[in-house]
């Protein structure tokens, strides 16, 4: 399954940024560009995502490259958490009152 | 009659699960993505209007960069050069997004340089002097927030999120345009002449920004309920005029209607009569700078075109040479 927008009609392939905002943070997703190769992908999504310096890394990926689960079948591919409030801490509380637990 | 008081199911059952799916969630204020269930209708407006804001992006370079080389100053030019380049960034988040519902950038473009796109009518009226980059700032940028803020709610996640980029950097763009006016207003009197002569030519043009009345606005209704657009046409400019008066009195410049009064019962500012023919004439292609606005992005598509073919080129080598280094 290719990443909506991404048409072999494009002149330029499609890559998905990702940027550090700071050391010690994840890239998170921003947006995507059109670049002709991986060197230029790089050199515009810091022109275009990070001109009031945003970050101190950028990631591109080809969109084509990323894939993803389908969302027609989220109710079968993601677990349901019904019945399984045992799997968070608060489901315990007989605890409660002792310290440092 | 029993067929009185049996419910009429036909509605409900023409709607499937996907359909019942993407009602809860606007229903619920939350946000549809990509790769969701949509109704063509809803992925049609979306590309309409997300392809639309993004040509008035990219026209709308043109009327200020006529003054980048004739900025008064070295800081001006700075901030003019920073403030065009924030354009052509918006228009390509703004492309993106429109990507993300299937539209091509090719086909976008081509629309657009083919005279078939509109973009916003704004962008055909002329520059003539340096105190219409200060009005573009403080009336065509601030109608611009006014309009967008609400659109950082879009339902449309790719939207919203590249709405909200755009506004942080909105601002900037405003508060700089309401500077060199303020700047023209305390300088000499042909200044102050200079300032009121060009916020007296972007003043209705401004106002028509948000689009036809709500009787005659089409699109509106539809839009609103899908949560596309959060608020009517008259509303925003309403809100905007509030906004506007008591800046000009700021700015010490009069805002050219002469019927603009207060409303002491709906506290609101009451403006007189829009020229809504000179909207749909602009609108139409016949404005004073649609067809010089059009042929300057076809000529720069044109003259781009060796470049964007080079490095399509040169990528397509590199990954030649790659694999066969893989392979030998």
């Amino acid at each position: 399954m290719t990443t909506p927008g991404d048409s072999a009609a494009e002149i330029w392939p499609l890559w998905e940024v990702f940027v550090r905002s700071n050391r010690g943070l994840s890239h998170v997703h921003v947006g995507s560009l059109h670049a002709p190769d991986e060197t230029l992908a790089v050199r515009n999504a810091r022109d275009l995502y990070t001109r009031r310096s945003e970050g101190v890394s950028v990631w591109v990926v080809p969109a084509a490259a990323i894939t993803t689960s389908d969302p027609d079948a989220k109710g079968a591919f993601f677990e349901s958490p019904a019945g399984k409030n045992y799997r968070h801490a608060s489901y315990y509380s007989k605890s409660e009152g002792v310290k440092h637990l | 009659m029993t067929s009185t008081i049996t419910p009429d199911t036909s509605a409900s059952v023409a709607i499937s699960v996907e359909e019942q799916q993407f009602n809860d969630l606007i229903e619920a204020d939350s946000r549809i993505e990509p790769r969701d269930w949509m109704p063509e209708g809803y992925r049609k407006a979306l590309v309409r209007q997300i392809s639309q804001h993004a040509h008035s992006e990219i026209i709308g370079m043109q009327p200020e960069s006529n003054w980048i080389t004739r900025a008064p100053s070295l800081k001006r030019k700075a901030i003019l050069m920073a403030k065009v380049q924030d354009e052509a960034g918006h228009g390509l988040y703004l492309y993106s997004a429109a990507q993300t519902l299937g539209a091509t950038r090719d086909d976008m473009t081509d629309a657009l340089i083919a005279g078939k796109a509109r973009y916003s009518s704004i962008f055909n009226y002329p520059t003539p002097s340096w105190a219409d980059m200060g009005s573009i700032g403080w009336l065509v940028d601030g109608a611009a927030i006014c309009n967008q803020v609400p659109l950082c709610r879009a339902s449309y996640g790719p939207y919203g999120r590249a709405m909200v980029r755009i506004c942080k950097e909105e601002s900037f763009h405003q508060r700089q345009g309401f500077e060199i006016l303020l700047e023209l207003m305390q300088g000499t009197d042909e200044q102050r002449q200079m300032a009121q002569d060009s916020v007296d030519r972007w003043y209705w043009p401004a106002l028509m920004m948000f689009g036809p009345p709500d009787d005659d606005s089409p699109n509106s209704a539809q839009s609103m309920a899908w949560k596309i657009k959060r608020h009517s046409n008259d509303e925003l400019r309403q809100r905007f005029v509030n906004m506007l008066v008591p800046q000009a009195a700021v700015l010490g410049i009069t805002l050219p209607d002469p019927d603009l009064h207060f409303n002491e019962e709906t506290q609101q500012w009451d403006l007189g009569v829009i020229d809504w023919t000179e909207f749909h004439e602009v609108l139409a292609g016949r404005g004073p700078n649609n067809a010089q606005r059009l042929q300057r992005r076809r000529d720069a598509h044109d003259e781009g075109k060796w470049v964007r073919e080079a490095a399509a080129a040169y990528a397509r080598k590199q990954s030649a040479r790659t694999e066969e280094m893989v392979a030998s």
